[in-house]
């Protein structure tokens, strides 16, 4: 196998574990005298525990225990943390009190010997409660003053004399993230140590977590997560089951597994929350925007402040000399609400991006011309220039690709194989940042290399995206690269979010490669029988995995690995460490991705049939390190964008505060049947403000503006627009 | 779920006897036969279903679609349902139930489901799946708690105050457009429904939901033979492209003579608390031309009886202009 630099399209080298099932998943994990837990889920939205029976579920066959809050074991609070530091989204451990806050809530868990004994003994735990009416209202008023998120101008006065005024509230629905993979931990507690193998997006993260809550100093847990089965964000900080399984594992002295059941994925582990967003826009006549307003709520649980961040994207989107954005909460008797794919800029870019559809309409501007009209020059709300930004080039190749061109803007005027046609575009961005991140790299003296980072890949591609950057640094084949991953032993990566692992870990690894190559740059003068004995260091040069002296070239030179085997050395090991730019207050650049979408959609009213049949998107993430799986996580944004715009939404009875659609058959996410045909093309421009190689993360921005842009299509197709997700097809029936 | 005592059954009178020990052969059953174990092992998961026993029915030798020498096709219970989708028979003369099956779950599913099992498939209702909310049929007399509810994949025609639950399946649609008969054998012997006899509405008890009684077990479904010249189609409507259940569906078994109807059967799925044959529509086709006019008349007559809830008052027009366009394909020449 040759090298495989950034750019070449290495399958995943984690392939043959997950397709002949070696790959141990989080759930795969067993232990000799392993235990299973079963949590009780509360069936009340709202209220108290009057009373816990826990006698017969207590003597039945197989069951060690059944804890709650009398009997848990001291479970602490994690204090509050700055950024990201060590952070949890529901904070109330497990137990806690008696007060009930959202159906679903955890008040007790059995543990057994099987997991069938286990569920049977959760089902016998005899709860009675004091319930009160639970508000789970869809619409969203906003508790107290709403924060001013950023502002400039006078966009009151601005937007009152616009010669055109757009003016929407649209809403986005509970999303609930729904991997395949369901949540789960397994404890294991040596009596010192605890073990905790995790579903999560960031072992790091859970460590410092897990120590705070359980009581322990870090180096007593280790937290492992060598394969995850997708999180989409529902799994990148610690939830409450996590520590009922290390509680129950502590007590008992046994290693105690413990997984989330589809129906409790709905209630116990997060959702996108519900939003509610007003856009406000103000233009002249010319189409250039005057005022921009984005005024957003999402609602949260009762005791955690979630901020969905909704205005994210809005401030530098568009160039406007008049802008506000607001943000409030509105408290609701659900589970605490979390990061899902692209927060903030996904249910926010879905209304911004609407209201300029709407806006292109008013003016009888196209829509694409509309954004080229209010494309800015530098990010107006920081007043910063943007490291590399366009868009403008994303919608012009994305417009020729689509065909673009050959759109009859009336409505319901296209037609194709006897359907109805319906044609929209919007835009997208997301962060372009990077984490602290550790990284090793070892050198081997077989020819080999190891690169080791207490990250993790989440069904994304790390793992293979990380040899792809060791190959083009080293010189040394994908195939003879080790990654290992998902294990707090390691140096201390990233947490897999904000689409951030790629750019993060690049400056670490180039570092960690060159000390790893200086260590056999010594070595070579260091060692009698290399042709380099006696030489100095700085001399010699190292390319492509050969030692060589800088005034010949490397057919002069020495491979690595024979110089190791000269030094009698194993390997050589480099550590790199690289610094956050995510929350930085000290920046030269505006730093985001951006894209373009396309979307076709097919209406047939006389059955109601809407299906998308073709979408087109552009991206402007940097270098792409390695396209194959980059072109993966677009193409899946899109079928999940589908399943946004068309499908996705969690109900919750009113009556009784429970996520009512809590399945797979009556919560809908997008099948392969919905899935259109996607055209995905990468602009490649390397964006090197961010690391060495220029290179983004594309894991979340595909599901931006892919909504918007549906919407905009089923809108051209109907005349119906759509300001609350998802299209249903009772809306279009009229 | 809950411990239960597991048996194969040796032949058909050994699963009889063993069915008949339990108290009813409705919701709250303490013996359940379990063939492919798509809706049961479901329920059982969820608690809604909580048998004492289990009694295996699959090595009975009910697995063959036989051509009878009266024309009639006799389909074993234990028939799985992709294979009776693509048996060459049922493809050539009884394309509804085929396109039926096809529409329906899985790939994965339909290979384990059967042809008994599918007939006696269970709601797909939210609450009568949370064990934890009322439900009239699954806790008579608890209350409904869809009608007030979340309810917009729910009936509209054959409900009662106390049930609004739909029969979620696509083969019984097309089972009772072509008039399918159900074979039981009991603990009193054999005997013959009819598919319009087999399933009850649900008026006050909501729990009992076809003829079934303790000990019972569905043999074998027969199709009469097919009407000559007709043309078949099955047509369901939802929101996603597949893997949902229908929102409205319509089977339609149909023969045009000179221009109008000389054989219609309409039945339609997704919209009514048991399949649900439309004599109403079919009245207004026989003898009437084939045109937009006539098939309009049919599907207001369809739903004039029609009674929606908060959220699938959708489903009227909806369903009708299902039955609208599946007349249209059917009738296209």
């Amino acid at each position: 196998m040759t090298v495989s630099p950034a750019g070449s399209s290495v399958p995943r080298i984690e392939g043959p574990l997950k397709v002949s099932g070696i790959a141990t998943y989080t759930s795969d994990f067993n232990f000799p005298g392993l235990l299973y837990a079963v949590p009780v889920c509360a069936t009340i939205g709202s209220g108290t525990i009057a009373g816990l029976d826990t006698s017969v579920a207590g003597s039945m066959p197989g069951v060690q225990a059944v804890y709650h809050r009398a009997n848990i074991g001291r479970i602490y609070r994690s204090a509050p943390d700055e950024g990201l530091g060590t952070h949890l989204d529901e904070r109330r451990p497990p137990f806690e009190d008696d007060v009930i806050r959202y159906y679903g809530q955890y008040v007790a868990a059995a543990v057994a010997d099987t997991y069938e004994q286990a569920i049977a003994a959760a089902n016998a735990v005899k709860v009675t409660y004091d319930a009160k009416e639970p508000d789970v209202r869809d619409q969203l008023e906003p508790e107290g003053q709403p924060n001013l998120d950023g502002e400039r101008g006078d966009p009151d006065a601005a937007f009152d004399s616009a010669p055109v005024k757009i003016d929407q509230t649209y809403s986005t629905p509970v999303e609930t993230h729904n991997p395949i993979e369901l949540h789960a931990s397994v404890a294991v507690w040596d009596g010192q140590d605890f073990t905790l193998y995790e579903t999560t997006q960031g072992v790091v993260n859970h460590r410092d977590v897990a120590a705070e809550m359980l009581g322990v100093p870090k180096e007593r847990v280790r937290v492992i997560s060598r394969f995850l089965g997708s999180g989409f964000g529902g799994k990148l900080f610690p939830w409450p089951h996590s520590f009922i399984a290390a509680a129950a594992a502590r007590d008992l002295n046994r290693p105690v597994k413990l997984v989330v059941s589809r129906d409790m994925m709905f209630q116990n582990v997060g959702h996108r929350p519900r939003t509610q967003q007003r856009i406000r826009l103000g233009a002249g006549s010319d189409g250039k925007l005057v005022a921009l307003m984005h005024d957003s709520l999402n609602h949260t649980s009762i005791l955690d402040d979630y901020q969905e961040n909704c205005s994210e994207a809005t401030p530098y989107s568009y160039s406007t000399p008049n802008f506000r954005a607001t943000s409030g909460l509105a408290r609701r008797n659900v589970g605490t609400p979390t990061s899902m794919r692209g927060p903030g800029a996904v249910p926010g870019l879905y209304a911004l991006e609407s209201a300029m559809d709407e806006l292109a309409i008013a003016l009888g501007i196209d829509p694409v011309e509309l954004r080229l009209r209010n494309e800015p020059n530098k990010d107006e709300g920081l007043d910063l220039p943007f490291s590399s930004r366009h868009l403008v080039e994303c919608l012009a190749v994305g417009a020729k690709r689509f065909g673009w061109s050959g759109r009859d803007p009336r409505v319901g005027s296209m037609r194709k194989n006897g359907l109805i046609l319906g044609w929209g575009v919007a835009g997208c961005s997301w962060i372009a940042e990077r984490f602290a991140a550790q990284v090793a790299v070892d050198l081997r003296d077989d020819g080999s290399a190891r690169v080791a980072t207490a990250t993790q890949d989440i069904g994304t591609g790390t793992y293979t995206v990380l040899a792809n950057v060791v190959s083009e640094k080293t010189g040394i084949p994908a195939n003879k690269i080790e990654v290992v991953l998902g294990d707090t032993n390691l140096p201390p990566g990233p947490i897999s979010g904000g689409s951030m692992v790629t750019a993060s870990v690049i400056p670490a690894v180039s570092q960690a490669i060159e000390s790893a190559q200086q260590r056999i740059l010594m070595a070579a003068i260091e060692t009698e029988g290399t042709p380099f004995y006696g030489l100095e260091a700085d001399a010699l040069a190292f390319s492509g995995g050969i030692v060589h002296r800088k005034n010949e070239g490397p057919e002069r030179g020495m491979a690595f690995e024979k110089i190791l085997a000269k030094a009698k050395a194993r390997s050589t090991s480099g550590l790199g460490k690289a610094e956050a730019t995510f929350g930085s207050e000290d920046r030269k650049f505006s730093q985001h991705s951006f894209g373009a979408q396309f979307a076709e959609v097919t209406w047939q009213p006389e059955i109601a049939r809407l299906r998308v049949s073709r979408v087109v998107t552009v991206i402007d993430a940097g270098r792409i390190i390695n396209p194959k799986p980059a072109r993966n996580q677009i193409e899946g944004s899109v079928v999940m964008g589908v399943g946004m715009a068309l499908l996705e939404a969690t109900e919750y009875d009113a009556r009784f505060g429970a996520p009512i659609n809590n399945n797979l058959a009556d919560y809908m996410v997008a099948t392969n049947a919905d899935a259109p045909q996607i055209e995905v093309t990468f602009l490649d421009y390397p964006d090197r403000v961010l690391n060495d190689m220029g290179a983004r993360g594309v894991g979340e921005i595909g599901l931006a503006g892919i909504a918007a842009a549906i919407t905009a299509a089923v809108y051209h197709a109907t005349g119906v627009r759509v300001r609350n997700l998802p299209v249903r097809l009772e809306e279009l029936l009229a | 779920m809950e411990m239960f005592a597991f048996s194969e059954a040796a032949g058909v009178e050994d699963a009889i006897r063993a069915g008949a020990e339990s108290g009813t052969a409705q919701q709250g059953a303490r013996v359940r036969f379990v063939a492919g174990g798509t809706t049961l092992l479901d329920l059982m998961k969820l608690d809604v279903e909580r048998p004492l026993a289990v009694v295996d029915i699959n090595g009975l030798p009910l697995d063959t679609v036989t051509k009878l020498t009266d024309g009639r096709l006799k389909i074993g219970a234990l028939v799985r349902n992709s294979d009776l989708a693509y048996h060459p028979d049922v493809r050539s003369n009884y394309a509804v139930l085929s396109q039926a099956l096809l529409s329906g779950a899985s790939a994965q599913l339909r290979n384990m489901a059967t042809t008994g099992g599918n007939l006696l498939q269970r709601t797909r209702c939210m609450y009568f799946r949370n064990r934890a909310l009322p439900c009239n049929k699954r806790e008579p007399g608890s209350g409904c708690s869809a009608i007030e509810g979340e309810n917009r994949s729910l009936a509209i025609l054959g409900t009662s105050a106390h049930c609004i639950a739909t029969n979620p399946s696509d083969m019984n649609v097309a089972l009772t457009a072509l008039g399918a008969v159900i074979q039981i054998e009991g603990t009193a012997g054999k005997r013959e429904v009819p598919i319009e006899a087999f399933f009850f509405e649900p008026g006050d008890t909501p729990e009992r939901e076809n003829v079934l009684d303790p000990g019972d077990l569905v043999t074998s479904v027969t199709l009469p033979p097919p009407p000559q010249n007709c043309s078949q189609v099955y047509l369901k409507l939802r929101d996603r492209a597949s893997y949902e259940f229908a929102l409205a569906s319509a089977a339609i078994v149909a023969s045009v003579d000179n221009g109008t109807f000389s054989y219609i059967r309409v039945a339609l799925g997704g919209v009514a608390s048991k399949p649900w044959r439309s004599l109403e529509a079919e009245e207004q086709l026989y003898d009437q031309p084939v045109d937009e006019a006539s098939f309009r008349r049919a599907a207001d007559a369809a739903l004039a009886g029609a009674r929606p809830q908060s959220r699938n008052g959708f489903k009227i027009e909806l369903a009708k202009r299902c039955i609208v366009h599946a007349l249209g394909v059917a009738t296209a020449s």
